[in-house]
């Protein structure tokens, strides 16, 4: 729990978060101008995420970029309605409600920038991962590292890891979409990519390779 | 995409490829917790040991590691409209 802080209404975030609750959750008339004013946040998140991709669509009309918003805060809405007892209070309650309205907008526009495009082939994949590990810095060892990479991912992988790994990782084919693609789920697909990065460390290390990979410093 | 990590920067493409030795969150508990991660972070305080595998699993997940900025992002423009 982050400390008490004050909102614009004046209350504490958890006043305020409380308030939220028992404004949506009763059965009064004040529901309905708490629903109304919850999508008014909701689509404000949408247009947030639809303003920061605005590069990645170039062809979209105007009237395109609100059509999405409104679907996002309209989609997002029914999300928050139907979750409003898992929010643990945790967050400010807008924090939480605005992460619904981003995903929507988020995997509605990756999947229009993907909209007509064919997922890239296997064979496109070789030279991004030629380039990976050329840029390794490990000189003359780069090609075997190459050599073990790609034989791990051609004869190591199930079937469902070497597409997901292919796609994701070496082809940049947003999750969302190759989910939508395939009939998944983006939580299904990252669990076989997270099972195929595993079975690729393995082989690496029984080839005596360590690349002594770590994530970012702490937030 | 925004805030994806691109090809060509070996080390970054090499992690791509193979994920960090660390235990991670799977995409529907970094969901899960990201309001609160985002809160933590802009207090400055420390997300990563409060909730721990959400790092490594934004480091691993282009797609959670979007949604985490874009929600980082609106909160810090919403709390600096706040004053």
């Amino acid at each position: 729990m982050t400390a008490p802080t004050e909102t614009p209404t004046g209350l504490s975030a958890s006043a305020e978060s409380q308030r939220w609750l028992e404004q949506l959750g009763n059965d009064g008339a004040g529901r309905d101008g708490a629903v109304t004013k919850l999508h008014a946040l909701l689509l404000k998140a949408a247009r947030f995420e639809i303003d920061r991709r605005r590069a990645d669509l170039p062809h979209l009309r105007g009237g395109d970029y609100e059509d999405l918003a409104q679907q996002s805060a309209d989609d997002a809405l029914l999300a928050v309605l139907a979750k409003l007892d898992q929010f643990r209070g945790e967050s400010r309650f807008t924090t939480w409600a605005y992460k619904f309205a981003l995903l929507e907008a988020a995997v509605k526009l990756r999947r229009r920038a993907w909209q007509g495009r064919e997922v890239p082939l296997e064979e496109a994949a070789w030279s991004t991962l030629a380039a990976a590990t050329a840029g390794a810095g490990r000189g003359a060892e780069d090609a075997e590292l190459f050599a073990v990479l790609r034989e791990g991912i051609e004869t190591g992988l199930s079937p469902r890891q070497r597409e997901v790994l292919v796609a994701v990782a070496l082809n940049d084919v947003p999750i969302d979409v190759l989910a939508e693609r395939l009939g998944s789920t983006r939580g299904a697909l990252y669990k076989s990519l997270h099972d195929a990065r595993r079975k690729l460390r393995t082989a690496l290390r029984e080839r005596g390779i360590e690349l002594g990979l770590q994530g970012e410093e702490e937030r | 995409m925004s805030d994806s990590q691109t090809h060509g920067d070996g080390p970054v493409a090499l992690a791509r490829v193979l994920g960090f030795d660390q235990p991670e969150l799977s995409c529907e508990e970094c969901f899960d917790q990201l309001d609160r991660y985002v809160e933590l972070s802009l207090a400055g305080e420390s997300a990563d040991r409060e909730v721990p595998g959400m790092r490594v699993h934004l480091d691993g997940c282009p797609a959670c590691a979007e949604d985490f900025a874009s929600l980082r992002d609106l909160v810090a423009v919403d709390r600096g409209a706040e004053g």
